[in-house]
């Protein structure tokens, strides 16, 4: 095959979700010497794009992306040692949880998923984290963002718990808080004094760059 | 007659309420499926409302973020039908457990379907964990705790691979609502 025909296969079986097939992919790709980088970059981060924007309009719902999503974990199980080999910048340090009381994290995982793939370094939490354990790990791992993930319209005022808990602690001008999830709106994020908000995976990864970069623009490394 | 626009997975606790009552109420069900699609319900219920004199939604918020209070009718407090039945109770259960998934009686009798089935773990059973990984127990909040609504319950939680709790909060819940509803309009 050639290089833009594994790319194509890449995108092709990510899409419909085809785990084996990608594995496949991605490993023949390898063995003939194709770059980590441009397999994540144009087949499948664009894939799980189009996965996404397949979802917005309705054509997919969750089962769709979630094999697509468990297509494109098991290429990056194999692609992320090689990444960090040929030394591809870490764009940023990106904390993630489902705030205490939900268990929702689909959309979550999502967001790691994109977000790895543009390069952060994400440090997942896992779902029903409180207040304490969010302020424990920033503590530990100073990431540049934390995101706080909730799906249920009586667990969103963990966001406000957790921003106050933030203040507490003196930490809060330290990290760029982003929320998000299927209550959410850039309303309530406003509301509650997040830095950031986005409707979905895609829009996150730009949204999470885009703050960072504000950042570092604002306070020289 | 007077009618309501019902979610399809209250309708028919509704029009058994009503017939115990002796209301007069034309009970108008929207797919239950909708459940999964909330951005969808406001448009269904405005066109399935046409041509009747229609009073009240027999709704809880269901995850339309104020999209059906926004059709300017008097709907069912709660977010979801199980805080229409048992809002204590479902507060309760999710802080001693967060991981409880909730039954009604509807959802247990049609749980293969508007579960399983379109969660797509008919064709991708490899999914199920990733939706309950996080789930502890599956607690059915029952309306009549009947043998077959109770077989279907256990099944479900079987499926989930979840142990079954079973709280009796009957319909009570619903019937208050209703009738403050129909009393708001005299
Ligand atoms: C799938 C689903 C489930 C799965 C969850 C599996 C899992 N592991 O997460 C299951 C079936 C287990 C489930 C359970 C429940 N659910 Co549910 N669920 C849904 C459903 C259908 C889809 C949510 C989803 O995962 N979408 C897929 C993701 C990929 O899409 P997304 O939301 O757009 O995600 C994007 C953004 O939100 C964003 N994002 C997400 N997190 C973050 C974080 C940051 C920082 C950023 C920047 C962005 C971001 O990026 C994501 C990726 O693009 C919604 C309805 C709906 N259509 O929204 C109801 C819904 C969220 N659930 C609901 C309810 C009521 C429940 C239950 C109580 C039902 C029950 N029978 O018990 C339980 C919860 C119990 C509990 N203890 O918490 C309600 C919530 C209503 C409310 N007002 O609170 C909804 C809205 C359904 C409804 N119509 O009422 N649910």
């Amino acid at each position: 095959m050639t290089d833009e025909e594994i790319l194509q296969l890449l995108y092709d079986e990510t899409l419909v979700g085809n785990a084996p097939a990608v594995r496949d992919g991605v490993n023949e790709g390898l063995e003939q010497g194709l770059a980590p980088e441009r397999m994540l970059y144009d087949g499948l981060i664009p894939s799980l794009e189009e996965v996404g924007a397949r979802f917005e309009r309705g054509d997919f719902f969750v089962p769709e992306m979630l094999i697509a999503a468990r297509a494109m974990q098991g290429a990056l199980d194999i692609l992320r040692p090689l990444l960090a080999e040929t030394g591809m910048a870490e764009v940023g340090t990106f904390l993630m949880g489902t705030v205490k009381g939900d268990v929702h994290d689909i959309g979550k995982n999502l967001c790691n998923i994109m977000l790895e793939g543009a390069g952060f370094h994400v440090i997942d939490l896992g779902v029903n984290v409180p207040p304490e354990k969010f302020i424990e790990q920033i503590e530990e791992h100073n990431p540049d963002i934390v995101g706080f993930s909730a799906f249920l319209t009586t667990t969103m005022p963990m966001f406000k718990a957790n921003i106050n808990a933030l203040e507490k602690a003196g930490m809060r001008e330290k990290v760029i808080v982003m929320v998000g999830g299927a209550p959410v709106t850039q309303e309530y994020a406003d509301a509650v004094g997040a830095d950031g908000y986005s409707a979905d995976a895609s829009a996150a990864v730009k949204k999470a760059k885009e703050l960072l970069e504000l950042r570092r623009e604002k306070v020289p490394a | 007659m007077k009618a309501v626009v019902a979610c399809g997975a209250l309708a028919l606790d509704v029009r058994r309420i009503a017939r115990r009552r002796g209301w007069e109420l034309k009970v108008i069900p929207v797919p239950a499926l909708l459940h999964n699609h909330p951005e969808r319900i406001d448009t269904a219920v405005t066109e399935l409302m046409e041509g009747h004199d229609v009073v009240a939604l027999a709704y809880g918020d269901c995850g339309t973020y104020g999209a059906l209070d926004r059709l300017g009718f008097p709907r069912l407090e709660g977010d979801h039908c199980y805080d229409v039945f048992a809002r204590a109770e479902v507060q309760l259960a999710l802080e001693e457990e967060p991981g409880t998934y909730f039954l009604t009686d509807f959802l247990a009798r049609t749980f293969e379907h508007t579960v399983w089935r379109e969660l797509g773990l008919d064709r991708h059973p490899e999914l199920c964990e990733d939706y309950f990984r996080h789930y502890t127990r599956v607690l059915w909040l029952a309306q009549r705790a009947t043998p077959a609504t109770r077989v279907a319950a256990e099944r479900a939680a079987q499926r989930i691979g979840r142990p079954l709790v079973v709280r009796e909060v009957g319909d009570a819940g619903l019937e208050r609502q209703l009738e403050a509803l129909l009393d708001r309009l005299g």
